[in-house]
């Protein structure tokens, strides 16, 4: 389950922005964000992504007393890190999750300080023979951003694919 | 740094490079705003040996951020109403992306004026690697 509440938090904005290379002022210089026309810090139009952070069960994330799926030692799901750590089932056979579309409405923009929750519908999910990555399924799920006053600030459609194969390009 | 807007025409083109020579870092930084540690964008060990991949590549939420920067910058801050796409390609460390922007129609809906863009992110070699589009309130 995604997290039921996002608090949007001025640094984790700054944060964000700089992830992705943006230095605008107005996602992290509060005085200059406040003479600017949105009138104070928002957040990039892509930040509605970092709510995983407050999934506790998101997968994609080492968890207290799950197994993580990456590199210690040795690569999980090698021979050689099952014999250092006693683990049996290999990751390797689990295809690969990729994302293959997103898209966002925006009914103004989000605003560090406030706490919006999570209104999660899941869509539709189909099968297809893919080219690069053998039999591709996509499953579709829309959560909708919704501030205090109820009112939906953002709805965000993402469409993710399993491959069962490494995509080749 | 986009703060106002500005007028547009529909067929105006417009481009901007978003990423010089992606680092792995850049990814890793990503990883962690975000919140998506997923190792096959993070970790070369597990995405080479385990998963098959030629290296780590980063995260498509990481192209489309960089994509919407070019978007803001060029309509203004709070000003998008529309952005969403497809992810097309992988995007590989050491990559160079630039996003283009083409004005597609003007509208005006509830006394505001809108303009409509196609979107598209291409790497190095023009390989599109992010496709969609965007609509955005314009002052005219």
């Amino acid at each position: 389950m995604p997290a039921d509440t996002f608090p949007v938090e001025a640094g984790h904005v700054m944060a964000f922005a700089r992830a992705i290379g943006d230095f605008n002022p107005v996602y992290h210089d509060a005085r200059a964000a406040a003479a600017s026309e949105v009138g104070g810090i928002i957040a990039p139009p892509t930040f509605v992504q970092a709510s995983a952070h407050f999934d506790d069960d998101y997968p994609l994330r080492p968890r207290p007393g799950v197994r993580w799926f990456g590199s210690g030692r040795f690569a999980s799901g090698t021979a050689e890190a099952d014999r250092d750590d006693g683990a049996t089932k290999p990751a390797s056979d689990r295809g690969t999750g990729l994302h293959a579309e997103q898209h966002y409405l925006y009914h103004r923009p989000i605003r560090a300080g406030e706490v919006l929750t999570l209104n999660v519908s899941p869509g539709a999910t189909w099968e297809k023979q893919g080219r690069r990555g053998g039999l591709l399924t996509f499953r579709e799920v829309t959560i909708d951003y919704v501030d205090k006053d109820g009112d939906v600030v953002v709805s965000a459609r993402a469409v993710s694919v399993m491959t069962s194969q490494a995509v080749r390009d | 740094m986009g703060s106002s807007s500005r007028s547009f025409d529909v067929g105006d083109v417009h481009s901007a490079v978003v990423v010089e020579g992606l680092t792995r870092t850049q990814i890793v930084q990503y990883a962690g705003a975000s919140g998506d540690f997923n190792p096959i964008h993070t970790d070369e060990v597990f995405a080479t040996q385990v998963a098959g991949y030629p290296s780590v590549f980063a995260h498509g939420m990481l192209t489309m951020g960089m994509t919407g920067r070019m978007l803001t910058d060029l309509v203004g801050d709070g000003r998008l109403t529309r952005f969403g796409g497809r992810f097309t390609s992988q995007v590989w460390p050491g990559d160079t992306l630039t996003t283009t922007a083409t004005v597609t129609g003007l509208d005006e809906r509830d006394g505001e004026h809108l303009a409509t863009f196609e979107v598209a992110t291409a790497n190095q070699d023009g390989v599109v690697v992010f496709s969609g589009s965007a609509e955005a309130r314009v002052d005219r």
